[in-house]
C-alpha cells in the first residue's frame, strides 16, 4: 500500500512507544522474577512456584478460562449470525447494545450477580416463592465461569460481529446457489471468513479471563484459586515482588505459547505473504 | 459527522483534562496537608471543618489493605504526610524507617483525651509510643444468627462444628486466619514455632469443606443478607450488622482475641510537619472524634466521646464501648519479620490451594 | 425458526442486563447495604448530586477514559496500518509486542509502570493515570482493528491512486471509511477498558487525583455507597439515550439520503 519508506515512519511512534511502555517494565518484571530479595540472580522464585502447587491453580485457571472461552465463542456465534442477518444497517448500534453492560463498572456488575446467585439471592428466593427446590450457586466454578462469560462476552461479540458484518452478502448468496445447505454455508464460507474476528475475540477473553482475580473472589468466595488471585496475593500481602513476578513470567510465556498456537490457525496467513 | 462529534467530544475533555490540572495547581499556594488512610475512615465533613478553622488544605488519598499502601509509601510514589496504618504495619514501617518520630507537644489533645490504656497496648507494635496515635480500634469475634444456632457462643469451637456447614464465614487474610486455631491451642497469634503452626494449618485444613466462603469487607453485607449462619468479623463490623439486621448477636470467644488498632503516623519525608501535626491533634479533639465515630461505628480510644455521644443505641453498645474485661490482656499483632511474614502467608496459601 | 432465533436473543440480553437491573433496583434501596431490601427511595441520587468527590472523580473517569481511547485510537491505527505492509513474520512479531500489556496481571503492569514513572521521575497524578491507560488501551484498539485491516479489499485504494490522489487522500478518503466502524468498536472497547479499570489506576495515581472505580474501591471496608448504584444508573440511562438518539439521527439522515 505505501513504500517502505513510508511504512517504517508509521510505525517508529509505536516502536518508541513500547520500547519505554512495554520494554523497560516488562524488564523490571523479569529482572524480579530471576533474583532474591539480595538482588542476585537466582531461580529459587520459580523452584517455589512448583513446590507451593500454585501450578494446580494455574490448572484450574487455563480449565476456567477454557470452558468460558469456548462458551462465549458458542453463544457469540450465532447471536452475531441473527442480528447481521437481521439489520444491515444498524450495525453500530447493535454493537453498542452489546458494549452498553460493559460500561457498567465490572466490580458492581459482579456484584449483582452475588445478589442474584446466593443462597439468599434472588434467584432461589424466586424458588422459593414457588415452593420449588433452591439451588446452590455462589461459591463454585459454574458460578465463576458465569461471572467470566457475563464480563467478557463482549469482547468475543464486537469482532466477531464486526467480521460477519463485512462479508458480502452475494458470497452467501453465491454459495446457496451452488447448493450448499446451511451447515456448509456455515462450515466452509462464514467460519473461514470470521476466522480472523474470532481469534482476536478468543484473545480478549481467554487473556483476561486467565488474569482475572475479582471474579473468583467475589463469586468464588475465596475457596477456589485461581492464578490471578495467587499473584495478586504475592503482591500484596506478601509483598513478595520477587514470586509474583517469575509468576507473572511463567504466565506470560504460556499466554505467548498460547497465542502461537492460534495465530498458527490464522487463515490470512496466505494474504500476508504476498509481499 | 461521526468523526467530528469524536473530535468534538475529545476536544471537550481536552479542555476538561486542563482544567482539572489548572485547578489542582492553584491549590498549590495554600498550605497543605496529604493523607493516606482508610477508605471512607473519616467523616468528609470533618475535613472541611479543618480547613475553615486552620485554612490547611487536606488532600485525602485512601487505601483498601495496608499491603496496597505500603509498596506506594516505600518507594516513595506520592509524599504523604499523614498514614492511618493497623499496628503490626506501623511496626513495619517503623522498622523499615518510613516513620518519624511525632512531637508531642504539638499533640496537646492526644494526650489528654486518648485513653492510656490504649497507648499502652500501642507500645507492643511501637514501643515508648513515639511514632503512633491511636484511631480506631477494636477485637474480632464471632457473629451469628440467634435463628439458626441456638447454643451458647463463646469459643472459637464452634467454627469447627459439623453442624454448620457450608453456613460458615471466615476472614480471608493470613494473620486474621491463623490467629483462630493459634488461640484456641492457647498459644500467641504472634508465633513462631513452626511446628504449632503447621498443626494450627492443618486446623484450618480441616475446617475448609465446612466454609462457605473466605471473605474480607463482603462480610458484612452477606451477614446482613443472613447469607450465612456465623462469621469472623471485627467488632465495628458487628456493630453495623446488628443495626442492619436484628437476628444477629456477638460474641468475643473465651479463648482470647486480637486486640487491633489503626492509628496515625507521620512519614519520615513529609514535607508538610507542622501541618500534619495539627491535623493529628484535631482528629483527637473530642467534638471532631464524635463526628467520625457517629459515622464509622468503630469503637474509638478518645476518653471523651462516650458522653457527648447522643445516639442511645451507640452509647449503650458493649460492642463500641465494651468494659475493659474484653479487651484487656488481649494481643496486638506485632510484624514477625519479612521471613516469619511470608512463612504465615504461605501456610495461609496452602490451605486455600488445597 | 424465527421464534427460535428471538428466543435466543432475548435470553442473551436477559442474561446481559439482569445484572444491571440488579443495580438500578439497588439505587432505590433505603438500606445502605445490598441484599437488604428495606424500602424505596430518592435519597441517594439527592446525595449523588451533593458529592463533590464523586463529581471530581467522574469528570476524571471521563476525561481520561475519552482521552486515553483517543489517543490509543489514533496510535494503533497508524500501527495498524503499518503492521499490515510488513511480511507476516513481522507482523506476528509486532502482534506479540502489543498484547504483552494484556497479557500481565493488572497489577504487575500497575506495578512496573509505577516503577517506570518514578525512574523517569514524572510526578505521579493525572497524566501518569492518562499514560497508563494509554498503555493497556493500545492493545484492544489494535485486536479491533487489525482483523478488519486483514480483509480489506486494496483494489479501491489502488484505483484511487491509479486516478491520481495522493496516498494520505486515498487512505482517508477510501480506507478510513471502510474501517470506520472497527475503529469506532476499538474507540469504545478503549474507553470501557479505561472507565473499568482499578489496580493499575490505583498504582499510578497520585494523592487526591481518583477516578471512579478508585473511588469505588477505597468505599468497600464500610460497603459500596448506594449513590455509586445511583451514578451507574444514571450512566446507563444517559448512555441509553445516547444509543437511542444515534439511532433515530441515522435512520433520518437515511431517509433524506433516500430521498435525494
Amino acid at each position: 500500500m505505501f513504500n517502505k519508506f513510508t511504512r517504517n515512519i508509521l510505525l517508529t511512534p509505536f516502536l518508541i512507544w513500547a520500547g519505554l511502555f512495554i520494554f523497560v517494565p516488562l524488564i523490571f518484571i523479569v529482572w524480579y522474577g530471576v533474583t532474591d530479595y539480595d538482588g542476585n540472580f537466582s531461580l529459587g522464585n520459580i523452584g517455589l512456584i512448583f513446590e507451593r502447587g500454585y501450578l494446580d491453580a494455574l490448572k484450574l485457571s487455563v480449565e476456567l478460562a477454557l470452558i468460558s472461552t469456548v462458551a462465549c465463542l458458542l453463544l457469540a456465534y450465532p447471536l452475531c449470525l441473527i442480528l447481521t442477518e437481521r439489520q444491515r444497517d444498524n450495525t453500530t448500534i447493535i454493537s453498542l447494545l452489546f458494549i452498553l453492560p460493559l460500561w457498567m463498572n465490572s466490580l458492581l456488575s459482579t456484584m449483582a450477580w452475588q445478589t442474584i446467585l446466593e443462597h439468599n439471592g434472588i434467584i432461589n428466593q424466586f424458588m422459593k416463592l414457588l415452593d420449588l427446590p433452591t439451588f446452590h450457586m455462589i461459591n463454585t466454578e459454574g458460578a465463576i465461569v458465569l461471572g467470566m462469560v457475563y464480563n467478557f462476552l463482549p469482547y468475543m461479540v464486537l469482532p466477531l460481529f464486526i467480521s460477519l458484518s463485512k462479508i458480502d452478502r452475494s458470497i452467501l448468496e453465491a454459495a446457496q446457489d451452488l447448493g450448499a445447505n446451511s451447515w456448509q454455508k456455515f462450515f466452509r464460507v462464514i467460519l473461514p471468513l470470521t476466522l480472523p474476528g474470532a481469534i482476536s475475540g478468543i484473545t480478549m477473553v481467554f487473556i483476561p479471563a486467565l488474569t482475572t482475580f475479582v471474579i473468583s473472589a467475589l463469586l468464588g468466595g475465596g475457596k477456589l484459586l485461581l492464578i490471578g488471585n495467587i499473584i495478586e496475593q504475592e503482591f500484596t500481602f506478601q509483598y513478595d515482588w520477587h514470586v509474583g513476578c517469575a509468576l507473572s513470567v511463567i504466565l506470560m510465556i504460556f499466554i505467548i505459547l498460547n497465542m502461537l498456537l492460534t495465530t498458527a490457525f490464522d487463515p490470512m496467513k496466505e494474504a500476508g505473504d504476498e509481499h | 459527522m461521526k468523526f467530528k462529534f469524536l473530535a468534538l467530544l475529545m476536544l471537550s475533555c481536552l479542555m476538561f483534562g486542563v482544567a482539572g490540572c489548572g485547578s489542582t495547581g492553584d491549590s498549590g499556594k495554600k498550605e497543605q496537608v496529604y493523607v493516606y488512610s482508610w477508605g471512607d475512615y473519616l467523616d468528609p465533613e470533618v475535613l472541611k471543618i479543618f480547613e475553615q478553622e486552620t485554612g490547611i488544605h487536606v488532600v485525602l488519598d485512601e487505601f483498601d489493605t495496608n499491603e496496597s499502601m505500603y509498596p506506594r509509601v516505600a518507594e516513595g510514589a506520592v509524599h504523604y504526610d499523614v498514614i492511618c496504618p493497623s499496628d503490626y504495619m506501623i511496626q513495619k514501617m517503623i522498622g523499615n524507617n518510613l516513620l518519624q518520630p511525632l512531637d508531642f507537644n504539638k499533640l496537646p489533645d492526644a494526650k489528654k483525651y486518648i485513653g492510656e490504656e490504649f497507648f499502652k497496648q500501642a507500645e507492643t507494635f511501637d514501643p515508648g509510643n513515639k511514632y503512633a496515635v491511636p484511631y480506631c480500634w477494636g477485637t474480632v469475634g464471632i457473629i451469628y444468627d440467634k435463628t439458626k444456632v441456638t447454643e451458647p457462643v463463646d469459643s472459637w469451637n464452634i467454627l469447627w462444628d459439623e453442624k454448620y456447614k457450608g453456613q460458615i464465614l471466615m476472614q480471608d487474610s493470613a494473620r486474621d486466619a491463623l490467629m483462630i486455631p493459634l488461640k484456641l491451642m492457647g498459644k500467641s497469634m504472634n508465633e513462631t514455632d513452626k511446628d504449632v503452626l503447621a498443626q494450627a494449618q492443618e486446623m484450618l485444613k480441616k475446617q475448609k469443606p465446612l466454609v462457605q466462603a473466605y471473605v474480607v469487607d463482603e462480610v458484612k453485607e452477606k451477614l446482613i443478607g443472613s447469607e450465612a449462619a456465623m462469621g469472623v468479623v471485627f467488632s465495628g463490623e458487628a456493630l453495623i450488622i446488628l443495626q442492619e439486621n436484628p437476628n444477629m448477636a456477638f460474641a468475643v470467644p473465651k479463648e482470647g482475641t486480637n486486640f487491633w488498632i489503626d492509628g496515625w503516623v507521620i512519614t519520615k519525608d513529609s514535607q508538610n510537619v507542622d501541618a500534619a501535626h495539627k491535623f493529628i491533634n484535631f482528629m483527637c479533639r473530642p467534638d471532631i472524634a464524635v463526628k467520625n465515630f457517629d459515622y464509622l461505628g468503630y469503637s474509638t480510644p478518645n476518653i471523651a466521646v462516650k458522653d457527648l455521644e447522643e445516639n442511645e443505641e451507640y452509647k449503650n453498645s458493649p460492642i463500641a464501648f465494651p468494659s475493659p474485661d474484653v479487651y484487656k490482656d488481649q494481643e496486638t499483632y506485632k510484624y514477625l519479620g519479612n521471613q516469619m511474614d511470608e512463612y504465615y502467608n504461605n501456610l495461609w496459601m496452602q490451605v486455600k490451594v488445597d | 425458526m424465527k421464534y427460535i432465533k428471538q428466543i435466543y436473543l432475548a435470553i442473551i440480553f436477559l442474561f446481559l442486563y439482569a445484572p444491571i437491573a440488579v443495580l438500578i433496583a439497588q439505587s432505590f434501596n433505603a438500606s445502605r447495604y445490598r441484599g437488604h431490601w428495606t424500602g424505596v427511595t430518592l435519597d441517594w441520587y439527592v446525595k449523588l448530586f451533593n458529592d463533590q468527590r464523586i463529581a471530581d472523580a467522574l469528570s476524571n473517569t471521563l476525561s481520561i477514559g475519552l482521552l486515553s481511547a483517543g489517543i490509543a485510537t489514533i496510535l494503533g491505527l497508524i500501527t495498524c496500518v503499518a503492521m499490515k505492509e510488513f511480511s507476516r513474520k513481522w507482523r506476528a512479531t509486532f502482534m506479540s509486542i502489543t498484547n504483552i500489556p494484556i497479557l500481565n496481571a493488572d497489577i504487575v503492569t500497575g506495578i512496573s509502570l509505577m516503577l517506570l514513572f518514578m525512574g523517569i521521575g514524572l510526578k505521579l497524578g493525572y497524566v501518569s493515570i492518562l499514560l497508563a491507560h494509554i498503555v493497556f488501551n493500545v492493545p484492544y484498539v489494535i485486536l479491533c482493528i487489525m482483523p478488519q485491516l486483514m480483509t480489506l479489499d486494496k483494489s479501491f485504494y489502488e484505483a484511487a491512486l491509479d486516478l491520481g490522489a495522493s496516498p494520505f487522500k486515498a487512505f482517508t478518503s477510501v480506507i478510513l471509511p471502510e474501517l470506520r466502524p472497527s475503529i469506532f468498536a476499538g474507540f469504545l472497547l478503549a474507553f470501557t477498558m479505561s472507565a473499568d479499570d482499578f489496580i493499575i489506576t490505583h498504582f499510578t495515581k497520585g494523592a487526591g487525583v481518583d477516578t471512579l472505580t478508585t473511588a469505588i474501591y477505597a468505599q468497600l471496608k464500610l460497603g459500596v455507597h448506594p449513590e455509586i448504584y445511583a451514578l451507574s444508573t444514571l450512566v446507563f440511562v444517559f448512555v441509553l439515550i445516547f444509543v437511542i438518539l444515534f439511532a433515530i439521527n441515522r435512520r433520518k439522515l437515511k431517509h433524506i439520503e433516500e430521498v435525494i
